[in-house]
């Protein structure tokens, strides 16, 4: 369950940017979550609620949307989308296959009330 | 309040004394109520990245070659670290971090070998964090030239995404595990650069297929190394302690200048 570390980032993230903009709650966090970034969305839904109780984005919405997971295929050498890392090259079938993208979790941005 | 950081408690403790100090999160005065869009645009282990670059600056400035070693629990990480640190005894420096949910057995098992030892209890944590590894950092030595071992919670999951500073993870597979372990926790085999089968003094026993199980690890990552050991029988140690004692030289080579020095009011450049 690193998900909730993950969570627990989140809303450091959130903390600090409350210290620089001067907002004291937080409606709406939106995350862009790769596709091959070892997260399972169900899990942050349910640590952010947990983790974020008694704070400033206690009750906020967490909306998460997916980066497609990119890889470089040193076979055939082209660029293609993968969904996991135990997939083969989709136009040539080898394996030998180097992530390019798809693996960040980023904190895009939140609403907030003053 | 901490030397490093400034933190507050993170939850996991060390076995020599408390961190129970904190901090307040302090929401600023409500004003006039209305919704805006604020931009973050941050990644979500970007404190962590932040603590492992520190970490590894660290371990660079004293040319320490640092080690993440990750399994699944059972794999015999640990007594690969105590037969280690055994055969390395008097040619290399090796400290020892252990991260474990729970009690402080494995660093009693390292200490006992005469090599310095730290348990970080994770409590309800599922991996090691480079915050956590920072504060250990302070409270072992980091050989000077020598190798730090981090011995990671057992967990084939979440070690994979926290980088501690580490030059390398090394994940362990036992042959007592299926061979397809590698495509069921593609992550953890697709982050470390090299893997370790061991207990392979029992494959006379079991229907491991090793070619299989190497098979598939590099189909996740096409470049990892493979040793395959027993750290019981010491069957395949010399190719494990050969690749060590290469990290310790390229740590040593890529190791910064010192920094400046004032001698006589003029800037001195003082190497290691």
């Amino acid at each position: 369950m690193h998900e909730v570390s993950l969570v627990e980032s989140v809303l450091d993230l959130i903390e600090d940017s409350a210290r620089r903009e001067g907002f004291s709650k937080v409606k709406k966090v939106v995350l862009e979550i790769g596709q091959l970034a070892n997260v399972e969305p169900e899990a942050m839904v349910f640590c952010f609620d947990v983790v974020t109780r008694g704070s400033l984005a206690e009750g906020a919405q967490l909306e998460m949307f997916p980066s497609p997971g990119l890889a470089w295929c040193t076979t055939c050498h082209n660029s293609v989308e993968i969904a996991s890392r135990d997939m083969h090259c989709p136009l040539c079938g080898g394996y030998a296959l180097q992530v390019t993208g798809g693996t960040d979790m980023r904190v895009k941005a939140i609403v907030v009330e003053d | 309040m901490c030397i490093t950081c400034g933190c507050g408690g993170d939850g996991a403790t060390f076995d020599a004394g408390s961190h129970d100090h904190s901090h307040d999160h302090h929401s600023h005065a409500p004003g006039v109520s209305a919704s805006r869009i604020v931009e973050i645009e941050q990644d979500l282990l970007s404190k962590n990245n932040a603590f492992a670059e520190n970490n590894r600056q660290r371990l660079a400035a004293r040319g320490c070659f640092a080690l993440n070693l990750v399994s699944s629990p059972g794999s015999g990480k640990t007594t690969l670290l105590v037969e280690t640190i055994k055969r390395l005894q008097g040619r290399l420096a090796v400290s020892v971090i252990e991260g474990d949910q729970q009690t402080s057995q494995d660093a009693e098992r390292i200490r006992a070998t005469g090599a310095p030892a730290l348990q970080i209890n994770t409590g309800k944590g599922c991996h090691l964090d480079a915050h956590m590894v920072a504060h250990a950092m302070e409270r072992i030595p980091v050989p000077e030239g020598g190798v730090l071992m981090i011995e990671n919670v057992g967990n084939l999951v979440c070690p994979a995404a926290f980088d501690l500073g580490e030059a390398c993870k090394v994940v362990v597979l036992s042959v007592t595990e299926g061979e397809d372990k590698p495509i069921k926790y593609p992550d953890m085999f697709a982050a470390a650069s090299l893997m370790i089968l061991n207990k392979c003094d029992l494959l006379p026993y079991l229907d491991f297929d090793v070619e299989a199980a190497i098979a598939f690890a590099r189909r996740i990552n096409p470049g990892l190394q493979v040793i395959q050991l027993s750290a019981r029988s010491g069957d395949g140690m010399q190719e494990w302690l050969d690749w060590i004692e290469k990290g310790v030289v390229s740590a040593q080579a890529t190791r910064p200048a010192s920094g400046y020095v004032r001698v006589s009011g003029t800037s001195a450049r003082f190497h290691r």
